[in-house]
Formats: structure tokens, C-alpha cells, sequence
């Protein structure tokens, strides 16, 4: 027992010892002992703890479960949440209703992520480029053509998708790691090329002057109109991924996602299908854009870099890899957590960074399971 | 005009190849892509400002300048191994039974905690590093090089021959490239992999230090996110030569440097940082086994 004591003495010793020399030349002396001291009292409480409560993980894992029994499935529930999702604008200050309006876009851009990476097992580091480039279509026909936004936002649409197709077809004979690095490398070369091209894109001035939506003859430029609008669009892209999710096509990619190699002995051609997946999730990233451009009404290259995609990507893995209703909180979660925390804004980039690796060591699956994950 | 941007294509190249030598390691042992490795750059730019300015503060550098840039080396490179090794422990070995994704997902996490941790403790401004090694140099048929670039190119030259060396010659280096080889088998034949893993990340990370001052000492100003580009350029240096091939990262971080600067020069300076991903896509799509790579049949 006393063996035992110094043994946790000397443990939390060299690791609080070591963590403070690490901390050494970015911070001065003072900072690292302070950091050594309480990180030393940390584990040395977290150590007998644990030895008093015997198996933490297994609690934890009962918690996991009876939480997760209380995630509403049946419509019942839904409504429960649809009523004050109708009704928010008659009772929220335009700050709330913003951080909604972004957190729909985000929902939006989540979910189509989500059709690549969590149904189809394709990992896209550079998703922001289709973002980006539905945001410049749409600014660009309303600018520069004067189109309005119920004519800009289809053409954009179709844009975007075609440009994840023409994209996707040659990138898809890559696997894993290298067709990560290419989509991560596509997403640099549109932000580059649009901040370069200035005669096009006006370079990093951006582009000012976006016109507000209109419904017929209804300006939605008001922030409780804007949010019916991106409402609407985050109603539509839920039921209809729910819809492809459960159908043949979705399947197919569930089963490629699984095993490609079995997918394909089964007579599912993986190149199309992927291709599908592909424009798919590009088809809603485009949207995505166009709700962004039309809300900013003002878009610069600044606002499609690798961290938006990096963003993108946490909410999909926050909220768990192939389950919609995960990536919906995951997305909520994101925009509106750093929002709250505004006063502690420098760190919460550093508490992202931290929360991936913790969240990867300890839930890999995210805060919800997809709903058919692999169970080997 | 030509011969000048070889030059410093080539002092380029040659950080790029130190950067490289790290991602090809790393990728060889665990094929991970080890998006925090250009943060460890960062820090070994940031490191040799701080701990240089420190010996400035306390008079060592007016007392003997290069016995304070030695230390400096030193200290900075003792430091980002530090650094790599408990990256290595905290984020990627609890994950060696779970999925690549979860990994590489970690790795990301890792790049981002170190960007605003120094963000945070460094400021988001510039920092200077302070010019103790000038400008001087000598001019060498119609080219100047500077003593640094000289430098440059000679320090990273004998640390990639050692580097070879030691992979090559010694029992360790042995085992390095049987865990490269078959980690299970490896294991089997004795060699401690988690050691080996360590070692790879200690050793990766050291090169990516003396990679990072050297530019911040080049350049003279340096920002927490110069990690992420020069990561992502040197990645496409490591597969441009064949990912998990250190010739070949070596290869392909001068090649890349030379492509840039004559890229830059001749063609258009404004899409610079294009040309990497440009030739990243084009040789993943073309020869993903890269220029020096073996191609690896998918086992079923």
C-alpha cells in the first residue's frame, strides 16, 4: 500500500513536471509552476478517486445509455420540437434569431458532410470549397446579371453540383488518406483562385451588395423572414437525405462505406455511387452558400478557409458519423456554444482543438450513433 | 536570374525536405497523416526566437554569439522532440486499435490546440527574429548567396545524410523500417514498437525544429499559422517522392522547392501557394505511388 502511494506520488510528479516544462517557454516560469502545482494536486486527486469509485467508465457508459433512451424517436417528440422552432421569431431578440439563422446554415452544410463522410465513408477535408463556390455563384448572377434570388439560387445550385461532379470524377479512384488530402487540396486551390482572380471575383475585397431575398413581392430581408427561409430549407434537406438515406441509393453507400470490395461483388458500382454521393452533398453545400451569401449579402474569400472545413467536419464527428439527428445537434452545438462563450473567445478555438482529440480518445462515435454503424 | 532562383529553390526545398522527412516517417509507421507535424515546425520557429531573445536578455549573445545560436539549436530542437514525443503519447497511442479516420481527425484536433495555444500565449502578430546573422554573403558566378542559404542548404544536407545513415546502418534503424514493414511481425520478432513509434516521432519532430528556425531566421518573421501551410507543402513533398520513402522525401522536398521559386519567377507569384496542392492532385491522381514509390497492391 505505501509502495503503492509513492508510486502515485512519483507518477503525478514526473507528469505535472513534465507538462510544465513544456509549458516553459511559452508561457515563463511563474506560469509553469503554477501549472505544475495544480496539475500535480489534479492527479493525484483523480488517482484516489478513482481508486475509492472503483470503475468510472462502466458509469459512465449506464449514463451514456439512459441518455440516450431519452432522445425523442417517435413524431410525438418532433413536434415538441418543431412548435418552438415555428415560433421563435415572435419571441427572440434578432441576436438569438441570428445565431438561428447561422446554426440552420450550418445544419445544412453538416448534413450534406454527413452524405459523404458519414453515409459514404469519404472523407472531404476541403467540403468548404462547394460552400464557397455556391456563395460566389450566387453573388456573381446577382451582381453582375441582376438575377433575383428565386432564379440565382437554382442556377447556383446546379453550379455547385457540377462542379462536384467534374470534381469527384477523377478524385474518386483515391482512397482514404490521399482522397482526403485531394479534396483538402481542391478546397485550397478555389480559396486561392478566388482570392487571386480579382478581374472575376473581386479578390479579397469580397463581394458587397448582395440583393435581399424577395417573396413574392416580400422582402425576407428581416432577420424573423430570413428564418422562415433557411427554416424551410433545413426542413426540406432533412426529409429529403432521410428519404435518399432509406433508399436504394442509400444503401448503396451504406454498403460501400462498409466494404467497398464486398459492395461491389453485389453488383453496386462504387465509382457512380460515390459519384452520387459526391454531387449530392455538393448540391446542398451549394445551397448552403447561396442562404449564406443572401444573408451576409456581403462574401469574402476569408470566409471559406480549411477551418471552416475542419468546423464542418467536428459538427458531423461531434454529433456522430451517419445519424442526421446527431449532426443537427452537433451543428447547434457548435455555432451556438462559441457564441455563448464570447467572453472567453481566444480560447475556444484551443477547447475545439482539445474537444476533437478527447472526443476521438473517448466517444469516437460521437454524442449519437448512426443509425446502422458498423457494429464489428 | 535563373541560377538565383535555383538558389533559393533550393534553400526552400531543403526545409521542405527536413518538414518531409517527418510526414514520411510517421506515415511509413503508423499511415497516419500527422497534421500536427507542421505545428511542430511552428513551434520550433517560435522556440528559437524565445529562447534566442532569452540569451539576449541575459548577455550571452553579446558574450559568444555562436555558442548562444548552438545552445539555441540545441534547446529548440531537445524541446519539439519533447513536444512530439508527448503529442504521440496523448493523442495518437490511445487510438492505435481505432479507425485511420479517428486518427487523422485526432491529428487535426492536435493542429488546432497548437495554433491557438500559441495564438494565445505568443499573440496573433508577427514576430521578429532577431537578425544576428545578417544579410552578408558572397556572389558566386553572377548569384548571391547569402551565408545563411549557404547554411541552410549545408545543415539540412548533413542532417539528411545522417539521418540516412542512421536509418540505414544502425539496429535501431533497423527496426524502424521493420515496424515500417509489418508492425504485427515486428512485434513478434522482439522490437518494442511503441518505443520505435516514439522514437520515429522524436526524431521527426527534431527535424521539423532545426526546419522551423532555420526559416524563421531566413524569412525573419514568423506566425502561428505558418504550420499549416508549410505542413501541407511539405505532405505533398513526402508523397511526391513516395510517402513512407525517405529518399524520396527528401527528393521531393528540393524538387518542390525548385518547382515554387521558378514557379513564382516565371510563371505567377500570386498562385504560389497554388502550385503545391496543383502538384499534389496531379500525382495522386497520376502516380499516387509517387515518383519514387513502390505501387502497393490493396490487400483483400
Amino acid at each position: 500500500m505505501n509502495s503503492a502511494i509513492i508510486k502515485t506520488l512519483l507518477r503525478s510528479g514526473i507528469i505535472s513536471l513534465w507538462s510544465a516544462l513544456l509549458f516553459l517557454p511559452f508561457k515563463g516560469l511563474q506560469a509553469a509552476g503554477i501549472l505544475f502545482i495544480l496539475l500535480f494536486l489534479a492527479l493525484l486527486l483523480i488517482t484516489l478517486t478513482s481508486r475509492l469509485s472503483g470503475h468510472v467508465v462502466s458509469r459512465a457508459d449506464i449514463v451514456q445509455k439512459q441518455v440516450a433512451q431519452l432522445i425523442p424517436s417517435n413524431s410525438l417528440y418532433l413536434l415538441l420540437l418543431v412548435l418552438p422552432a415555428l415560433t421563435m421569431p415572435l419571441f427572440s431578440r434578432n441576436y438569438m434569431l441570428d445565431v438561428a439563422v447561422l446554426s440552420g446554415i450550418y445544419i445544412i452544410l453538416a448534413l450534406a458532410l454527413n452524405v459523404v463522410v458519414g453515409f459514404t465513408g469519404l472523407l472531404n477535408l476541403g467540403f468548404v470549397a462547394y460552400y464557397a463556390i455556391g456563395a460566389y455563384s450566387f453573388a456573381l448572377l446577382n451582381t453582375r446579371l441582376g438575377l433575383g434570388f428565386w432564379s440565382a439560387l437554382p442556377l447556383s445550385v446546379v453550379i455547385t453540383t457540377a462542379a462536384g461532379f467534374v470534381f469527384a470524377a477523377p478524385a474518386l479512384r483515391l482512397k482514404g488518406d490521399y482522397l482526403a488530402l485531394v479534396t483538402l487540396g481542391f478546397g485550397e486551390i478555389v480559396r486561392i483562385t478566388l482570392n487571386n482572380w480579382d478581374s472575376f471575383t473581386k479578390g479579397p475585397n469580397g463581394i458587397s451588395g448582395i440583393d435581399a431575398p424577395f417573396f413574392f413581392g416580400i422582402s425576407l430581408a428581416p432577420l424573423s423572414s430570413f428564418y422562415y427561409l433557411v427554416l424551410f430549407f433545413v426542413v426540406l434537406a432533412v426529409i429529403v437525405i432521410r428519404r435518399v438515406h432509406a433508399s436504394k441509393i442509400g444503401r448503396a453507400w451504406i454498403a460501400l462505406r462498409e466494404d467497398e470490395i464486398a459492395a461491389s461483388a453485389m453488383g453496386i458500382r462504387s465509382t457512380q455511387y460515390k459519384l452520387y454521393a459526391v454531387s449530392f452533398g455538393a448540391f446542398w453545400a451549394g445551397l448552403a452558400g447561396c442562404l449564406f451569401a443572401a444573408k451576409m449579402r456581403f462574401i469574402s474569400p476569408e470566409s471559406f478557409t480549411f477551418m471552416e472545413s475542419v468546423l464542418i467536419l467536428s459538427m458531423v464527428i461531434l454529433g456522430g458519423l451517419g445519424s442526421i439527428a446527431g449532426v443537427i445537434v452537433g451543428a447547434v452545438i457548435l455555432v451556438a456554444l462559441p457564441e455563448a462563450l464570447r467572453d472567453i473567445q481566444m480560447y475556444r478555438m484551443l477547447a475545439l482543438g482539445a474537444g476533437i482529440v478527447l472526443l476521438m480518445i473517448f466517444r469516437p462515435q460521437g454524442l449519437f450513433r448512426g443509425s446502422s454503424a458498423s457494429r464489428s | 536570374m535563373f541560377f538565383q532562383q535555383i538558389i533559393n529553390g533550393l534553400t526552400l526545398g531543403s526545409v521542405y525536405a527536413l518538414i518531409a522527412l517527418g510526414y514520411t516517417m510517421v506515415y511509413g509507421i503508423l499511415e497516419l497523416i500527422n497534421f500536427a507535424h507542421g505545428e511542430i515546425y511552428m513551434l520550433g520557429a517560435y522556440l528559437g526566437i524565445i529562447i534566442l531573445g532569452f540569451f539576449t536578455a541575459i548577455g550571452l549573445t553579446a558574450y559568444s554569439l555562436p555558442l548562444s545560436l548552438v545552445i539555441t539549436f540545441m534547446l529548440t530542437v531537445l524541446f519539439c522532440a519533447s513536444y512530439g514525443f508527448t503529442m504521440e503519447k496523448l493523442a495518437y497511442k490511445p487510438l492505435r486499435q481505432a479507425p485511420k479516420l479517428s486518427l487523422l481527425i485526432s491529428a487535426i484536433g492536435v493542429s488546432i490546440f497548437l495554433q491557438n495555444y500559441v495564438m494565445i500565449t505568443q499573440g496573433a502578430t508577427d514576430k521578429v527574429f532577431p537578425s544576428v546573422v545578417g544579410n552578408a554573403g558572397f556572389t558566386f558566378a553572377a548569384t548571391r548567396v547569402t551565408y545563411l542559404q549557404a547554411a541552410i542548404i549545408s545543415v539540412s544536407g548533413l542532417i539528411m545524410l545522417l539521418l540516412h545513415a542512421f536509418i540505414s546502418r544502425t539496429k535501431t534503424g533497423k527496426a524502424m523500417r521493420a515496424v515500417a514493414q509489418d508492425k504485427d511481425m515486428a512485434a513478434l520478432v522482439g522490437i518494442n514498437t511503441d518505443n520505435i513509434i516514439s522514437i520515429t516521432f522524436i526524431i521527426g519532430s527534431g527535424l521539423a525544429a532545426v526546419a522551423g528556425m532555420m526559416v524563421s531566421a531566413y524569412y525573419g518573421l514568423v506566425n502561428y499559422s505558418i504550420g499549416y501551410s508549410a505542413g501541407i507543402k511539405a505532405f505533398t513533398a513526402a508523397v511526391l517522392g513516395g510517402i513512407g520513402n525517405i529518399p524520396g522525401a527528401m527528393f521531393g522536398g528540393i524538387l518542390l522547392g525548385l518547382i515554387e521559386s521558378l514557379g513564382a519567377a516565371y510563371i505567377s507569384s500570386e498562385y504560389k501557394d497554388a502550385y503545391a496542392f496543383i502538384i499534389l492532385i496531379i500525382i495522386l491522381l497520376v502516380k499516387p505511388a509517387g515518383l519514387l514509390g513502390k505501387a502497393s497492391e490493396e490487400k483483400i
